[in-house]
């Protein structure tokens, strides 16, 4: 305990954490303060690219067995059926109607990988190494969700809209092409190609997460002052219960599999962060009836500040346990 | 200066659905059009702002497009087929162009 402890609070004083904490509380406070949006953009891109890269090439390194497609499974799985347990919680312990609790249900779903990225470079700091297809299971669980919560208003009075050009705009949007291809290219130009790279995938990576954090900060901080009044307390005490029943189910299904101590950190990460990108565009065409301000508020303003300070240590600590790691 | 009657639609809708949008249009047979990003507003979602929005999910754009008046009708069916649902505003104004064979 000593040590998960100490875990929890070496997060909190990181220099990730903190930069996050800033945006936060400029934004609360009414700051100025702001990340161009051009920049914020190239900030999310290099992290994205330089998170799949090094998976690819912790692949190329370790090599692949049978644990890849049932982690991939185990993804899938996980991402359709946490919406259900999200669902039945939400319509227990909050005052929403069917349409907004599958909306929201759907984020609790899929995955933030922001709070992937930032668990990822916890582990690091800690030297507790991964299994690197970890980011191809993060690309996997982004879609699964959103058809759990369709099924689930399909099966009241109303119905989602779902066509192939959205279809399209799931598994093609920008941020899974980016995690997947530059898995791709670590896995084929291996440990070579990180090593030629390296000053710029590697060195500079914990800065520019300080700095995306920073502007996550702000818009977590706006989004809880646009929101405010819209969530009860119902719905918060869900945003925090959530995660951690995501993250349990996460640790079964990583202990079922055997994965690392990191691997099972990083699948209880997965399942208990929320989408907060890809899910609420999806939501806005499929579901367009349901209130962008719930779950965009408890996703972001909620969840994500939530698993970003105590929840991944938590998950680390709970891992550690776990697998005597 | 000889002027022309014609029609200014201007359709602020959001983000996610603008491609559709625009789609639209030209399966009715528009195709002149201009887009333009709204920076921030308020209604009856609430107040928003472009600036720092993680998710495409929150932005808005305008689509406006400048037509003769006998082709409206047949812009707003389309229009309208995408927006019912969803957060927006259509809107119409009279207005007048130089040149009435480019629209």
């Amino acid at each position: 305990m000593p040590d998960s402890l100490a875990l929890a609070a070496d997060n909190l004083l990181s220099p990730i954490v903190l930069s996050f904490a800033l945006g936060l509380a400029a934004s609360l406070a009414r700051s100025d303060l702001s990340v161009p949006e051009a920049a914020a953009k190239a900030l999310s891109i290099y992290l994205l690219f330089a998170i799949g890269f090094k998976g690819g090439v912790s692949v190329a390194d370790h090599g692949v067995d049978l644990s890849l497609g049932g982690a991939l499974i185990a993804g899938v799985v996980l991402s359709a059926l946490l919406p259900l347990i999200a669902f039945a919680l939400l319509r227990v312990m909050s005052r929403l109607d069917r349409l907004n609790a599958a909306a929201v249900a759907a984020h609790y779903g899929s995955i933030s990988i922001v709070t992937f990225v930032a668990a990822t470079s916890m582990l690091d700091s800690q030297g507790i190494a991964s299994e690197g297809y970890m980011v191809a299971v993060a690309a996997a669980m982004e879609a699964p969700a959103i058809l759990s919560a369709l099924w689930l208003i399909s099966r009241g009075e109303g119905g989602g809209r779902m066509d192939a050009k959205l279809w399209r705009e799931i598994l093609l949007n920008g941020s899974i092409v980016l995690l997947v291809g530059a898995f791709l290219i670590g896995w084929i130009t291996g440990p070579e190609g990180l090593a030629e790279i390296s000053s710029f995938v590697v060195a500079p990576f914990k800065g520019v997460l300080c700095l995306f954090l920073l502007d996550m900060g702000l818009v977590a901080g706006r989004g809880l002052r646009q929101g405010r009044g819209v969530l009860g307390l119902g719905a918060v005490a869900f945003g925090l219960v959530m995660p951690m029943l995501g993250g349990l189910a996460g640790l079964l299904a990583a202990l079922t599999l055997g994965l690392s101590t990191g691997g099972t950190a990083l699948m209880m990460v997965l399942s208990a962060s929320a989408s907060y990108i890809a899910v609420p565009a999806a939501m806005r065409v499929a579901l367009p009836e349901a209130n962008p301000s719930i779950y965009l508020t408890l996703s972001l303003g909620v969840t994500f500040p939530f698993n970003l300070t105590l929840g991944i240590p938590l998950y680390l600590a709970l891992a550690s346990a776990a697998t005597g790691g | 200066m000889q002027t022309h009657q014609a029609k200014r639609v201007e359709i602020t809708i959001e983000r996610v659905m603008q491609s559709r949008l625009t789609d639209a249009l030209h399966k009715a047979g528009v195709t002149g059009y201009s887009i333009l990003p709204v920076l921030g507003g308020s209604g009856r979602s609430g107040e928003w702002s472009r600036s720092g929005q993680v998710s495409p999910a929150s932005g808005m754009v305008q689509v406006i497009c400048i037509i003769r008046p006998e082709r409206l009708d047949a812009l707003l069916k389309a229009a309208f087929a995408v927006v019912e649902r969803h957060i927006g505003v259509v809107c119409v104004t009279d207005c007048e162009v130089l040149r009435a064979e480019r629209f």
